[in-house]
């Protein structure tokens, strides 16, 4: 590695401000900043600081979403097979499948992405920073794995723009980027984000999967279903019509965006999550609680009217994008409440907020996405509160003193 | 006495700690003072390049306070006025020569005597951590009696013999205040002295930290003041009120991975590293030389001089490894890191951490939330007051705190900071600026 290091101290000099390639003086400190970790030492203050770094952050999230995205990939495949009626194709049939049908919307993801942040730091003159490396891989988690590319290019490089680069880029985002992306298609495209077409791959990959779909297909995902299901106890099916219980719901070979549908996934990242310290267990946990708390309240008034009244509230973490919103969402820390109580009142509402959508918005079967983006906003006035609250504790004590 | 648990912080168990208890002897011909170890004084000199002065005559004084001085720890000759930028003066070098050292006559009252002996500039007052305006009388004075920092010297061995001082110093300060003297100290080492309110720390670093210590008591409101110090200091103040020469001689603890046989050295404060570290570092142009601790020193050169409080020398590597490939995604145990996504927690419990003075990454926003909570055990909600302070909003800081933190309350929070922001730093400009605002 000693020659890369000097061919790259050889090179260093053509992007420094003067040089031929100054231009690119972001990108090429990225990538060495990506090789070779910096090696900036103290000069004021402590002098010896503890090895995480954003890098490092950044990478651990991306390790976390590896489950789902394994497992997505996986799912797409044998929703494919499942849907032109042969199931039974094989592991690495059903894998490889998945894997081209997604491969075209994480390319552009972060082509689009990085290469905005790209620019956007050469603007700057600022360094290349990691924040999109994990929004890059969420959107395509969180999308319709039929969402054209070219809108999961639009759409990123509108959330980049707009909800990041201008409020100074990563840490200064007011809204998760991933989810203004998806929230972007989802009012953009509604067409494209929604109904029985979105979910389920059905046509062939470079050639792979060919046939035609069988005859009892559908493509609705189950709270899709429910949502347009008008009996008070609707029956959840697959795509061809059999029923399934909570528990495929769980494991996750059930249509839904590409990331969110195996809970058991989400979960095995939640705990990567937690044990490495990276999000918050408060957040996590209160999100799950809100929405198991407002899953109970809609299933004691079941009704006719609101059909996604008859889940209840386990099913109601185990369908649609919940467990994920609450697990990679909700815990992104600069979009979330900072302080360590409002950490929970912002977690409960999220869930509060995702079940009341879900179940009396007949507008949107899902509603996840939507209580994130919503609590986004709110969560400076949460600290604000407890910032307050802080202040107030202090104002007491002078007057105690006087 | 009161036993106080302190939950938030972390120890930090480094390599290069001192395994024998004996102290060895160093002689200096070359001692500096510099007026920036003494926060709020704007130096005013009193000598002059080639000047002679002896041991406690005074070097500079405060611009604003003229009876704030600084005096020399050495009898010798001014041999050079270093100045930096703007003719700031950087430091007051003296090299030593035999001659006897002042002795104060003690018939005058204890606050004259420290101001003119140069022992105020011990102390420092809360808010602003400046040195002590004279002309206000403090709530109360504040002393830790041990010190939690990392390979930091034992207290109880600086003070042994001592006790006699200590409660001299004691006595000293409680005519100085209405209010009480406080000692703060860990439960296994407390000094028998009387006239003071003794409390017992318990808990990881920065549970020695004084400022935690205030916050855990009696924290400091707006328009009160504290002062505050370390026991060595108040044993020094006892010694000199006792004698009437001011004891320059101070035990230094050398620590540090780079140092080969980390030890305690008697030595005169201000004398140059080199007397200290003569012998014990090898290749000294590729180390990390810090006089204080590593998380609140001051990074010095090989040839520069012991700074303020004159009680810890640390060495470690500059930069172990220049060509760190892909050190983002390292499994090493070597690495020390409080989140659970590294070894160390697993494969080197227990044993003692390594580190060169590498940020270990690039400078961010802040990103994380609630790791600078994790390591102030106050009620100050760190992470708003910071940007408070970046900001300047006057009324948000003195809302959040800020008259009760000093820079060094912050030193582990920047230990920890995933995003590398230099919170001492912030703080104490945040801290000047506010004093120019508020004078």
């Amino acid at each position: 590695m000693k020659g890369l290091r000097n061919y790259l101290n050889k090179v260093k000099p053509n992007f420094m401000p003067g040089g031929r390639y100054s231009k690119l003086q972001s990108v090429f400190e990225g990538f060495e900043s990506f090789l070779f970790s910096p090696n900036t030492t103290s000069s004021t203050g402590v002098s010896i600081h503890d090895s995480n770094d954003t890098k490092r952050t950044m990478t651990v999230v991306i390790m976390s979403l590896v489950p789902c995205l394994l497992f997505g990939i996986y799912n797409i495949g044998y929703q494919h097979y499942l849907a032109i009626g042969n199931p039974d194709a094989g592991f690495w049939n059903l894998f490889v499948y998945g894997f081209l049908a997604l491969l075209p919307s994480i390319v552009v993801s972060y082509v689009v992405g990085l290469g905005i942040e790209f620019i956007g730091a050469q603007i700057r003159h600022h360094e290349i920073q990691e924040g999109f490396l994990v929004t890059g891989i969420l959107i395509p988690l969180i999308c319709p794995i039929n969402t054209p590319v070219w809108m999961i290019a639009v759409a990123t490089a509108f959330s980049v723009i707009f909800a990041k680069e201008i409020f100074g880029g990563t840490g200064m985002n007011i809204f998760n980027v991933a989810l203004i992306t998806r929230a972007f298609l989802f009012f953009a495209y509604p067409a494209k984000m929604s109904g029985d077409a979105a979910f389920v791959a059905t046509e062939p990959v470079f050639g792979l999967g060919e046939g035609s779909v069988v005859d009892a297909f559908s493509g609705a995902t189950p709270l899709g279903q429910i949502a347009t299901s008008a009996s008070e106890n609707p029956v959840l099916t697959n795509i061809i019509g059999e029923p399934i219980s909570t528990l495929d719901a769980f494991l996750g070979l059930i249509p839904g965006s590409v990331g969110e549908t195996s809970t058991l996934c989400i979960l095995i990242g939640a705990a990567i999550l937690l044990f490495t310290g990276t999000a918050s267990w408060k957040i996590m946990l209160s999100v799950f609680v809100g929405g198991l708390f407002m899953g109970f309240i809609a299933h004691l008034f079941p009704s006719a009217t609101y059909p996604a009244s008859s889940l209840t509230p386990i099913e109601h973490i185990c369908y649609g994008g919940f467990a994920f919103a609450a697990v990679f969402m909700a815990t992104d820390p600069v979009t979330g409440a900072r302080t360590e109580i409002g950490k929970y009142i912002y977690g409960f509402l999220i869930g509060v907020l995702a079940i009341l959508i879900r179940v009396y918005n007949s507008g949107y079967p899902e509603g996840a996405m939507l209580a994130v983006l919503f609590m986004n906003a709110f969560a400076p006035l949460i600290d604000y509160f407890v910032v307050q609250a802080n202040i107030r504790r202090r104002l007491k004590r002078a007057k105690m003193n006087d | 006495m009161a036993n106080i648990r302190i939950k938030k912080g972390l120890n930090l168990n480094i390599e290069g700690a001192i395994s024998e208890q004996s102290i060895a002897e160093s002689s200096s011909k070359n001692f500096a003072v510099v007026p920036d170890d003494f926060p709020g004084i704007t130096p005013r000199l009193d000598v002059k390049e080639g000047e002679l002065v002896e041991a406690g005559s005074v070097l500079f004084h405060d611009k604003n306070a003229p009876e704030i001085v600084v005096t020399s720890p050495v009898s010798g000759k001014v041999v050079e006025i270093s100045r930096g930028a703007r003719r700031k003066i950087e430091a007051v070098k003296i090299e030593a020569q035999g001659i006897a050292a002042k002795k104060f006559d003690l018939n005058r009252d204890v606050k004259q005597l420290l101001l003119e002996s140069g022992l105020w500039c011990v102390m420092r007052q809360r808010p602003y951590d400046y040195v002590p305006n004279p002309n206000v009388e403090p709530r109360d004075i504040f002393v830790t009696c041990f010190d939690s920092a990392p390979l930091a010297p034992d207290f109880a061995l600086l003070l042994k013999g001592k006790e006699n001082y200590l409660q001299k110093g004691v006595d000293a300060l409680a005519s100085l205040t209405d209010g009480n003297v406080y000692l703060g100290c860990k439960p296994d080492y407390v000094p028998n002295v009387k006239g003071c309110v003794v409390n017992t720390f318990e808990g990881p670093h920065p549970a020695g930290n004084v400022g935690v210590q205030i916050a855990n008591v009696k924290p400091v409101n707006k328009s009160e003041t504290v002062w505050t110090l370390d026991a060595v200091s108040l044993a020094r103040i006892g010694e000199f009120l006792t004698t009437g020469m001011v004891p320059f001689d101070t035990v230094v603890a050398v620590t540090g991975e780079s140092v080969n046989n980390p030890h305690y050295v008697k030595c005169v404060m201000g004398c140059c590293m080199s007397s200290l570290l003569n012998g014990c570092v090898d290749d000294a142009e590729k180390c990390h030389v810090v006089s204080g601790n590593l998380l609140t020193g001051t990074k010095v050169a090989i040839d520069g001089y012991l700074r303020f409080p004159y009680r810890q020398v640390s060495v470690i590597p500059e930069v172990k490894n220049d060509a760190d490939f892909l050190g983002w995604a390292s499994l090493s145990p070597k690495r020390f890191s409080i989140y659970h996504s590294f070894t160390n927690w697993l494969l080197r419990r227990g044993k003692p951490a390594e580190f060169d003075a590498k940020l270990n990454g690039g400078v961010r926003a802040i990103i994380m939330s609630g790791e600078y909570d994790r390591m102030l055990p106050m009620d100050i909600l760190a992470e708003f007051l910071i940007k408070a302070i970046i900001a300047f909003d006057v009324e948000k800081m003195e809302q959040l705190g800020i008259y009760e933190v000093a820079p060094e309350d912050f030193a582990l929070c920047e230990f920890a900071d995933t995003s590398k922001l230099p919170l001492q730093k912030i703080v104490r400009e945040g801290l000047d600026k506010l004093y120019k605002e508020m004078n």
